[in-house]
């Protein structure tokens, strides 16, 4: 790895993830793939590390507000285990919108748990109707009294069920389009909200994905972050700030399975010798290496970007999700090749990291979504 | 004092270098140099030196001397349990016989618990000339404070030249307490225990840095010299029925069978029943079993040889078996006649606790793993597809 | 409840690689941790503040790098760390060192007021011989109890504690302040917080030569050790005896009749 001149404090966010990843995620890893429970043994690991502390303000019971500092740690628990990574990243992902658009109230209420990792967070936007077509979202908030009551069913939502604390988008008025969607923190166990079905994944396994039912939920106007018709704003920025993280996750994914491959083709012989004395295996590990440090450079540069508070960041934090994601997907998949039939097996571990790092070209906005979005940027650059 | 490299003498052979566990010294202008902020004095390079280039001072002063005359005879402690003397108990007495025959002295066990005299007899029997009996009721259990006081005080009576005993759990406990006390030097597990011939020193051989590279010790100023060995290690000597010997029966005062702890009750468990170090036929599983229901396999197998189930570390660590199941340098060290490692490397901590077995069997997928290079018996092929077909040819082989 | 907590770096061991043909240790990129056993007593001691509250002090001899234990100790929660360091250690015996570290637990008892339980790992994983615990409450005159696995309460100045035997364990009480060694079934060592490794980064480690402790240098490390080395040799490798060849079947039928005199002789 390059030396991208980490601090001191992020070379020990760096350790302590990569202990966390090999100690206690690693072991443990095919398990809940396998059986799809949620890892709560290890999520209460991480949130005695204070690793959900990387992406909540001090003042909050965090860390401070980091998102190069959580993609080190996002990166290094995806290199054990996608899916158990996710969990992590997810909470982060809910609880963006109250980070950035709370108010103190809304803040000293639901941060400080979420920063301890008492209670996780999940971010409800994704309908059965409304994937990458994100302004056609059906469910519906209307305002009636000192309540909002919500109506809908959101789908595909990380950290669904497990979670305690949702931030949902739903419209306020509907005749506004995006401009009449709104977000709202829903707390487990109000009265309307229930949960639907819980998928039957390809990867990420470890991580569960429910659907979200609201059936006449009422919601305290309080809960209301921004104001009314700033949905999509939250949601924008909220995606500006986890996007790298996605970016970190299929990152330390490729890592891994390069990893793997390595040590894979150092104890595999054929012909009378080690697989990796090949020079067709070593070039694979050259593309591989290469094309990793180069998403390596970009999503750090990007998480940097981020921290430093560069405003137009969406075509770049794209560009991450977009080059990480498919480097992932890709490298996975030579990690897999050069391990040959076995690889195709699940006694070896190589074919969950392929599975896993699919996910990661699809969510947080498809990688079609995203070359839209830098490719407008482009556009809109050449007009100003 | 210190260690150093005497210059004319060195002549850049390097043999120190690779002898260092601590990789302290390298060559600088063919020359060895020690670099002493990773010395630890250790004392591995000095005898691999051809030259005697290295210089390791241990300076003794004068005062220091000892009068090292009048400690005389081998001693064991006979460690009992519910009044039974344990099996490493005789097989040091074996040893013992040995050692003492080479400095013509005698041999000597020290038992105490409550109604031993049998035990005693049986003592006798397998080799020992006198057994000193402390035989109270107060001391039925071990317990550290009375079993040290006692110890320490038969030793200062009698001036034992070497005491041995077994490194169970009781006896690591009592005998490192009781070094202190009578300033004695003490050697952990020893695997080799002989005679220096010239100086009759005791030299007590153990693995060291990993069990890869073996130590002799010695004690040289101090007396008794004290060792234990571990179970398994020595071979049991044969009972000789008609054999005679002297019990010499001790007491104490009441004040030396105090104990500050309390033994409040003694639990057994039956995880701890599988005793693999008594074990002749170990069916041991590693890494490759990938969980604890795939060990019944192995179960299976030692069930129709009549034997236990073995692990290695790895199993353990990952909590697919107790550490009552593991073989290796932090688990037990066995010996049985027949071992058969399933889809176990052979990492050199798993390697010397089993390295003595009789028969070594290997099955393993990765024709390269260490354990092939000391299998007797080699098969390079799938756990899951070896051993059930081994299970099987074995219960048509014996009839099962 | 104030506890003292023994420990040792160690080479990282679990995966020592052997050169096969001069049958020695590869020592390359061997990394230096505290040794495994101690991570318990770490540990318990820690949980044992958290239940009782008091205070941790950690303590070890070694070289100067030993210190990096000692944070690590620290980001796990204990309070002090103590570095016992003098060239005049080196080449300990466990009658030497436990004899310092009997020394330094005098002075620390000094600095920080008395204690209630000394812990050690059962043994260190590159010596393994289980006798410095035993011998440091032998110089302290303490009450002992070895190979604990649990300690299921503390009450009126005494512990009972269960010990781990051969055959499953004792339970046994003990007057505090004793000396506990551990053994891994006993608790899961934590992973330290980020706030404790930023503790451990900044925590300020005091250390002792042997003058602070008041020991002479004849009778600490080589000097004052009662053992000595005297040779150094390779053991005799085992050789590796025949491979099987064939098909599953063949294989394990050539092996059942090669081993079958084992089994029902």
């Amino acid at each position: 790895m390059l030396n991208y001149l980490l601090t001191d404090e992020q070379k020990m966010i760096k350790d302590l993830a990569h202990k966390i990843a090999e100690e206690k995620i690693r072991p443990v890893a095919a398990k809940y793939d396998k059986t799809e429970e949620f890892p709560w043994e290890v999520i209460k690991v991480i949130a005695a590390s204070d690793l959900f502390g990387l992406f909540i303000p001090e003042e909050y019971g965090g860390m401070s507000v980091n998102v190069m500092n959580l993609c080190l740690a996002t990166e290094e628990l995806s290199r054990a285990c996608g899916g158990i990574a996710v969990c992590y990243a997810a909470s982060a992902l809910g609880t963006f919108p109250i980070v950035l658009f709370g108010n103190d109230a809304q803040k000293k209420k639901y941060l400080p748990d979420l920063a301890k990792g008492k209670k996780l967070a999940a971010f409800g936007l994704t309908e059965p109707e409304a994937g990458s077509d994100a302004g056609s979202i059906k469910t519906t908030a209307r305002k009636e009294g000192n309540y909002y009551i919500l109506n809908g069913t959101k789908h595909f939502i990380t950290n669904g069920g497990d979670a305690e604390t949702y931030t949902v988008v739903a419209m306020t008025d509907k005749n506004k389009g995006a401009r009449g969607a709104s977000a709202f923190i829903v707390e487990k166990g109000t009265k309307g909200f229930t949960f639907g079905k819980k998928e039957d994944k390809l990867g990420i396994r470890a991580s569960s994905t429910m659907e979200l039912v609201f059936n006449d939920c009422k919601v305290p106007a309080e809960n209301l972050l921004a104001k009314e018709g700033m949905g999509f704003i939250v949601t924008m920025r909220t995606f500006d700030m986890s996007r790298p993280g996605v970016a970190a996750q299929a990152l330390g994914i490729a890592q891994g399975a390069l990893e793997l491959a390595v040590k894979y083709s150092r104890q595999r012989h054929q012909f009378g010798k080690p697989i990796s004395s090949f020079q067709g295996i070593q070039w694979m590990f050259a593309d591989m290496a290469t094309e990793i440090e180069a998403a390596r450079a970009l999503v750090y540069s990007c998480a940097r970007a981020v921290d430093a508070g560069e405003k137009d960041i969406g075509a770049a934090s794209a560009m991450a999700k977009l080059f990480a994601s498919d480097v992932s997907f890709k490298v996975c998949d030579m990690a897999l090749q050069i391990h040959g039939g076995y690889g195709y097996m699940k006694d070896y571990p190589i074919e969950k990291y392929l599975r896993d790092a699919k996910i990661t070209q699809i969510y947080e906005g498809t990688n079609q979504i995203q070359r839209n979005i830098i490719g407008l940027q482009m556009i809109k650059d050449l007009a100003k | 004092m210190g260690i150093q490299i005497i210059q004319d003498k060195c002549v850049g052979c390097s043999l120190c270098v690779k002898a260092c566990p601590f990789a302290a010294i390298t060559m600088t202008n063919k020359k060895a140099v020690i670099d002493l902020n990773k010395c630890t004095l250790c004392g591995a390079c000095p005898p691999t030196c051809k030259f005697k280039a290295i210089l390791l001072e241990k300076p003794v002063a004068a005062a220091e001397k000892k009068d090292l005359s009048g400690y005389k005879d081998v001693w064991v402690f006979a460690e009992q349990k519910k009044g039974k003397v344990q099996s490493v108990a005789f097989e040091l007495i074996g040893k013992a016989r040995e050692l003492a025959g080479k400095v013509g002295s005698k041999v000597a066990a020290v038992l105490i618990g409550s109604n031993m005299e049998m035990a005693a007899q049986e003592l006798l029997c397998c080799g020992a000339d006198i057994v000193y009996l402390v035989d109270a009721p107060q001391l039925a259990n071990y317990q550290d404070e009375p079993y040290t006081t006692i110890l320490v005080k038969l030793i200062k009576k009698y001036k034992p030249e070497i005491v041995l005993c077994g490194a169970t759990f009781i006896g690591r406990s009592l005998i490192s307490r009781v070094a202190i006390k009578i300033d004695a030097g003490l050697t952990a597990d020893c695997t080799g225990l002989d005679i220096d011939p010239d100086k009759k020193l005791l030299l007590q051989t153990r693995p060291a840095f990993g069990g890869n590279i073996m130590a002799t010790i010695i004690t040289p100023n101090h007396r008794p010299q004290m060792a234990t060995v571990r179970h398994k290690v020595f071979a049991q000597p044969a009972l000789d029925k008609s054999r005679k010997g002297k019990i010499v029966k001790e007491t104490f005062p009441p004040e030396d069978l105090k104990s500050r702890t309390t033994l409040l009750d003694i639990v057994e468990e039956v995880e701890g029943l599988v005793n693999i170090a008594e074990a002749d036929i170990i069916v041991s599983g590693g890494r490759a079993l990938g969980n604890h229901e795939n060990f019944k396999m192995l179960e299976e197998l030692a069930q129709v040889l009549g034997g236990a189930v073995g692990s290695s570390r790895a199993a353990v660590d990952a909590g697919w078996m107790a550490y009552s199941h593991q073989v290796g340098q932090t688990g037990r060290t066995v010996a049985p006649k027949l071992y058969i490692a399933c889809g176990i490397s052979g990492q050199i901590q798993h390697l010397v606790g089993m390295q003595s077995s009789k028969i070594i069997i290997a099955i393993n997928k990765d024709p390269d793993a260490p354990i092939f290079k000391i299998a007797t018996y080699g098969i390079v092929g799938d756990v899951f597809e070896v051993v059930p077909a081994l299970t099987k040819a074995f219960k048509k082989a014996l009839n099962k | 409840m104030n506890i003292i907590v023994c420990i040792k770096q160690v080479p990282e061991t679990t995966e020592v690689r052997i050169n096969p043909e001069t049958n020695t240790l590869i020592r390359d990129g061997v990394k230096s941790i505290v040794n495994p056993f101690d991570m318990y007593a770490i540990e318990e001691g820690v949980r044992l503040k958290e239940r009782f509250g008091g205070k941790v002090v950690v303590v070890t001899m070694g070289p100067p790098q030993a210190e990096a234990a000692l944070r690590e100790a620290i980001s796990m929660g204990c309070d002090e760390g103590i570095l016992i360091t003098d060239r005049a250690f080196a080449g300990g015996d466990t009658w030497a060192t436990s004899y310092t570290l009997c020394h330094a637990i005098k002075k620390i008892a000094q600095e920080f007021g008395a204690f209630d339980a000394i812990l050690c790992g059962k043994q260190a994983s590159d010596g393994d011989t289980a006798q410095v615990g035993p011998g440091i409450s032998s110089w302290l005159d303490l009450p002992q109890v070895t190979y604990v696995k649990k300690i299921e309460e503390i009450k009126d100045n005494r512990a009972r504690v269960e010990r781990m035997t051969e055959e499953g364990f004792d339970i046994v009480e003990t007057p505090l302040p004793a000396l506990m060694t551990v053994v891994k079934e006993i608790n899961e060592p934590r992973i330290p917080s980020l706030k404790g490794m930023m503790r451990s980064k900044s925590a300020k480690i005091i250390s002792w030569t042997a003058r602070d402790i008041g020991v002479e240098a004849k009778d600490v490390g080589l000097s004052g050790s009662r053992t000595q080395v005297v040779k150094i040799f390779t053991p005799p490798v085992r050789k590796g005896g025949e491979m099987l060849e064939g098909e599953t079947a063949d294989k394990v039928n050539k092996l059942v009749e090669l081993v079958k005199g084992e089994v029902t002789g």
